[in-house]
């Protein structure tokens, strides 16, 4: 990892599954995961109420950056994850991760979590705007606000990128994976379940080719 | 004013109605691959066209406001499900009709979900679940911006200009290098729209 400080110095040991996929993610220095079914519902309600304009953004910064459950690596895996299945992305990634140290209880409380505060703000939100939102002002923050937004999941994309080293395809093939999912979805506008299945099918495979047995 | 008895009313659910609508979003779930705002476009043809049970500007402000909002994109079938409640009758139908869009839509992806993660996890050593992780890394990426830039886009809606791009591609290259906390980019996204300059 380019970016990681010091590793922890004194990591506890490990009481639930690890998240470790193949030998070059295994970097030291995630710490371990959510320590109780009450950490990851407070962890993964404190993550979602930062997520204006989408959790996508704020998910990478919190759980690989400040919490360091995941290595960028990881991440990157268990959003692809995400990604496949059906269901909103965020909430399939809170329920993977509650699920892999809880079983079915972390991934309902993950997700518990990620509803329960923001179900609420959100409702009081559109009571509020049944009343004001006429008002033009209100409409303007609004584009200010969206616009943020979309630099968020910029950002976090870019951030992200950092993840693909020492990925078996190389930079170069990976680069031009992504460009062409951008491309694909962005500017042709092409289904996105298309652009996962396809792309994701040629990268798959030619992963699998570099990949020893 | 958005209230909604000011919208000429499209037709209240009657019980029939809300069992149809749970069936729809339970397909839906199933679909619903890529993302919250996939299912958007489904779920407007059906909601507003063709059952003309919602307004387009219930819709749209259903949309908008659930990414104003702090929390997951997917809120915003939970205030689909308000609106619905309230032009059926009022809030405690609305209450209903939030826990029976946000059920409808989650639980058959959530089991799914569920249940293929954890049978990845057990079996993480094999070289093909292996490679369909690393594999589609890269794709998730690409995926990711292009969220980004879609949402750019619309967030242009009606009025594009060159300072929303800019406040756009500012809060990505800060967040990116700096530690500059979300709060304060959204805080000043509000001022510059309430001020004018995008």
């Amino acid at each position: 990892m380019t970016k990681g400080g010091p590793p922890d110095a004194d990591p506890p040991p490990f009481p639930f599954p690890r998240v470790t996929m193949a030998e070059h993610e295994t970097q030291p220095e995630a710490a371990p995961g959510p320590r109780s079914l009450t950490d990851l519902f407070l962890s993964f309600t404190w993550l979602a109420l930062q997520g204006f304009g989408g959790v996508m953004a704020v998910a990478q910064r919190e759980l690989v950056e400040r919490k360091r459950w995941l290595t960028r690596a990881a991440f990157l895996e268990e959003w692809a994850v995400a990604q496949i299945m059906p269901g909103p992305n965020v909430m399939n990634l809170s329920l993977v991760i509650g699920g892999r140290s809880f079983g079915w209880r972390g991934a309902l409380a993950a997700m518990a979590g990620m509803l329960t505060l923001p179900l609420l703000l959100v409702l009081v939100l559109a009571v509020a705007y049944g009343r004001f939102g006429q008002h033009p002002a209100v409409a303007r923050a609004l584009r200010g606000m969206g616009a943020v937004a979309a630099g968020l999941i910029l950002a976090a994309g870019l951030r992200l990128s950092g993840g693909l080293k020492g990925h078996p395809l190389g930079g170069l093939a990976c680069g031009a994976l992504a460009v062409a999912a951008f491309g694909g979805v962005a500017l042709l506008h092409w289904p996105m379940p298309f652009v996962l299945l396809g792309l994701g099918s040629a990268a798959c495979l030619a992963t699998y080719a570099r990949l020893d047995p | 004013m958005a209230a909604p008895e000011t919208f000429p009313l499209h037709g209240a659910l009657h019980g029939w109605d809300w069992l149809q609508l749970f069936g729809h979003f339970l397909l839906l779930s199933l679909l619903s691959v890529g993302g919250a705002l996939t299912t958007a476009p489904e779920m407007h043809r059906y909601l507003v066209l063709q059952q003309r049970w919602l307004g387009e500007a219930q819709f749209s402000s259903s949309i908008t406001l659930a990414q104003a909002a702090p929390g997951p994109n997917i809120l915003f079938v939970a205030l689909l499900g308000w609106n619905l409640g309230m032009n059926s009758g009022g809030p405690l139908l609305a209450l209903a009709g939030v826990v029976l869009a946000l059920t409808g839509i989650l639980l058959p992806s959530t089991i799914v979900t569920h249940l293929a993660s954890q049978w990845g996890h057990r079996n993480r050593h094999l070289r093909p679940v292996r490679a369909f992780k690393q594999g589609m890394a890269p794709v998730v990426i690409g995926l990711m911006l292009a969220t980004g830039w879609i949402l750019a886009r619309a967030s242009q809606a009606g009025i594009p200009g060159w300072p929303l791009w800019l406040l756009t591609a500012a809060t990505a290259l800060l967040i990116w290098r700096t530690r500059l906390h979300v709060l304060w980019l959204l805080a000043a996204g509000a001022l510059l729209g309430i001020l004018g300059v995008v």
